[in-house]
């Protein structure tokens, strides 16, 4: 590296300058504000692990995204975090213990070695809350809310949902007694909706034409509420998991409905972000423009087993920086005022400025002999010398 | 608004038909007119033409709700942030490995010229074979006249530039269309529309 490089960053890496940083932070803490209001406690998982441990759970799809090294003292391999969900898992797992139902929420920077072919940001925000300890559709419910409820705190407009259920075609791969291999195969098509290669698959396959009739229509099955009629007609004889699917997503939007009367949802039942380890329920969060999801979440049972406690588990998880962003092309900016105070040994000047800061005021001090004036480091405002006081006055 | 990004060329002239079916002609000439955006027939469809790799990338993005591209392209793209619900059958041609007639079977490592990187690695590693890749962007068909490579990895449609080089086709890769292409996003959020226009695509391709 040239000396004249040494500005440079690493790809998909990025510092936060004065404005967004300011913006950002305001916004973590009002999130993180909110989520305590709904009872979910902080936790401040480590920077860096055990890899085995990062690559439980939602985990084990991230081993080639995750930053590794050696541990100088046990030997053994480090990761830095590049998911917190499946640190998060392990305190209510290992740590906790608790019996009723647990509600924890987390920020923090996490590292991407390749980043994702989108964003390509390499150090996304993670913002998250996990539910542990229920099963039933009411904690679903409780985190999309959530979500929904900190899309609408970061001013973001015209939010979209998508929901969706990893058990439909878990269930039907298992009805049609799929190996492993077809089931990953059916899965990479079913991602992509890619059809003619679906049908293509299945012609190979020697499973039941019924059930092959099924598969084939899993990636036309999205859409509005209509759709849940229609699975019900298309996939008639699929085992009773799949209706108890389709009575999951039904009734999670109603319940939503009631909350967010307006707001647009859409079901696709070929969704299967996180297959390998979503048990439930999967939701995504959409705003016009984007081309991608913006917050996503879903059930994840028992992943805390491997930890020595299996939890029905649910959450949800975004990237602070693009919701920041987001949030600031909405036009929600604050620039608190600042105020100008001269450089003097006067104690009751230095008594007013202790005031003043004490009330959460920025009181900029003036330095001896300093290049440019109040206006040019920002200042609204002076504090000038009236008799024996020394009061705000606002500056041309 | 549904925008639709077509790759330039064959598969816009062959895409054309299919879009009148459903409605969508270009109200400007391409290749009269210097937009970049084309105006339809219909108020709340425009068209983009562009270059056939960047297609998949305009509708990955969500500059354009769908696309229509061919597999080859998608195939060294990598695809999976994009849905691929139809086959257009349009732009048919095969994705072969050809070398000079003479030329005898490959044995152990070889190199392979062609502008596919990925897709050819993966069929080489595949077929159990050593291959060294050489990105070229044009005239692959020269790169085994002047020793550059063993084969080439290349779209075949006639035959008759390999036949004039002297080379032959070998080994078929993939039979390659054009398909239509989603974003993800536009699939939740423009549902309807989308899915209309998914719907006329699919009766006029079962005319055919």
């Amino acid at each position: 590296m040239q000396q004249k490089d040494f500005w440079l960053l690493p790809d998909g890496i990025e510092e936060i300058l004065p404005d967004e940083a300011r913006h950002l932070e305001n916004l973590r803490r009002t999130l993180l504000d909110m989520f305590a209001c709904w009872g979910y406690e902080l936790v401040i998982p480590p920077f860096i692990d055990f890899l085995d441990s990062l690559l439980t759970g939602s985990g084990h799809d991230l081993e080639l995204q995750t930053f590794k090294l050696t541990d100088q003292i046990s030997g053994k391999m480090l990761g830095v975090r590049a998911d917190m969900t499946p640190q998060v898992s392990r305190i209510d797992a290992h740590n906790l213990k608790h019996e009723p139902p647990t509600r924890l929420c987390y920020v923090g920077t996490v590292l991407h070695t390749r980043g994702d072919p989108l964003e390509k940001t390499r150090s996304p925000m993670q913002i998250g809350a996990e539910l542990y300890g229920h099963a039933g559709q009411e904690s679903d419910v409780e985190v999309i809310r959530l979500m929904l409820e900190m899309l609408v705190m970061a001013g973001l407009q015209a939010v979209h949902l998508d929901l969706g259920h990893v058990g439909i075609y878990r269930a039907l791969s298992e009805q049609a007694g799929l190996t492993k291999i077809q089931e990953s195969e059916l899965f990479d098509v079913l991602q992509r909706k890619a059809r003619p290669e679906l049908q293509d698959l299945l012609a190979e396959y020697s499973i039941n034409s019924d059930l092959k009739m099924m598969l084939m229509k899993l990636p036309e099955l999205n859409g509005d509420r209509g759709i849940i009629n229609k699975a019900r007609q298309l996939l008639s004889t699929a085992n009773d998991e799949v209706k108890l699917a389709l009575a999951d997503l039904e009734a999670i939007a109603e319940k939503l409905a009631v909350h967010f009367p307006s707001l647009p949802i859409s079901f696709d039942l070929a969704e299967l972000r996180g297959y390998h380890y979503h048990t439930g329920v999967v939701f995504a969060a959409f705003v016009p423009s984007i081309g991608r999801e913006i917050a996503r979440g879903g059930r994840y049972d028992n992943i805390g087993a491997v930890f020595g406690r299996a939890r029905p588990a649910t959450g949800f998880s975004a990237d602070l920086k693009t919701l920041s962003l987001l949030s600031k092309d909405s036009g929600q900016k604050q620039q608190s005022a600042r105020i100008f105070a001269p450089h003097l040994d006067d104690g009751i000047l230095n008594e007013k400025i202790r005031d003043l800061r004490a009330r959460r005021q920025a009181v900029i001090q003036q330095l001896p002999g300093q290049a440019g004036n109040a206006k040019e480091l920002g200042c609204t405002s002076i504090l000038e010398k009236d008799n024996h006081h020394w009061v705000v006055r606002p500056l041309d | 608004m549904l925008t639709i990004a077509v790759s330039k060329g064959r598969i816009y002239e062959e895409a054309l038909p299919l879009l009148a079916e459903a409605g969508i002609m270009p109200v400007d000439d391409p290749k009269k007119c210097r937009k970049l955006i084309l105006r339809t027939t219909r108020d709340d469809v425009q068209l983009v033409i562009i270059r056939a790799t960047d297609v998949p990338t305009f509708v990955e993005y969500g500059a354009a709700d769908m696309g229509i591209a061919g597999k080859d392209v998608l195939l060294e793209h990598g695809a999976e942030s994009l849905y691929e619900p139809l086959d257009l059958k349009i732009a048919c041609c095969k994705l072969m490995t050809a070398a000079h007639k003479d030329a005898p079977s490959h044995r152990g490592r070889i190199r392979v010229a062609t502008k596919y990187v990925k897709t050819a690695q993966r069929y080489f590693a595949g077929q159990g074979i050593q291959a060294e890749i050489i990105k070229l962007y044009g005239s692959m068909e020269l790169a085994p006249l002047v020793g550059l490579a063993d084969c080439i990895v290349d779209l075949v449609d006639t035959g008759n530039t390999l036949k004039a080089n002297d080379l032959e086709p070998r080994e078929l890769i993939m039979n390659i269309s054009s398909r239509l292409v989603v974003n993800k996003a536009a699939m939740k959020m423009k549902n309807q529309a989308i899915a209309s226009v998914l719907d006329q695509f699919e009766q006029t391709l079962a005319k055919r």
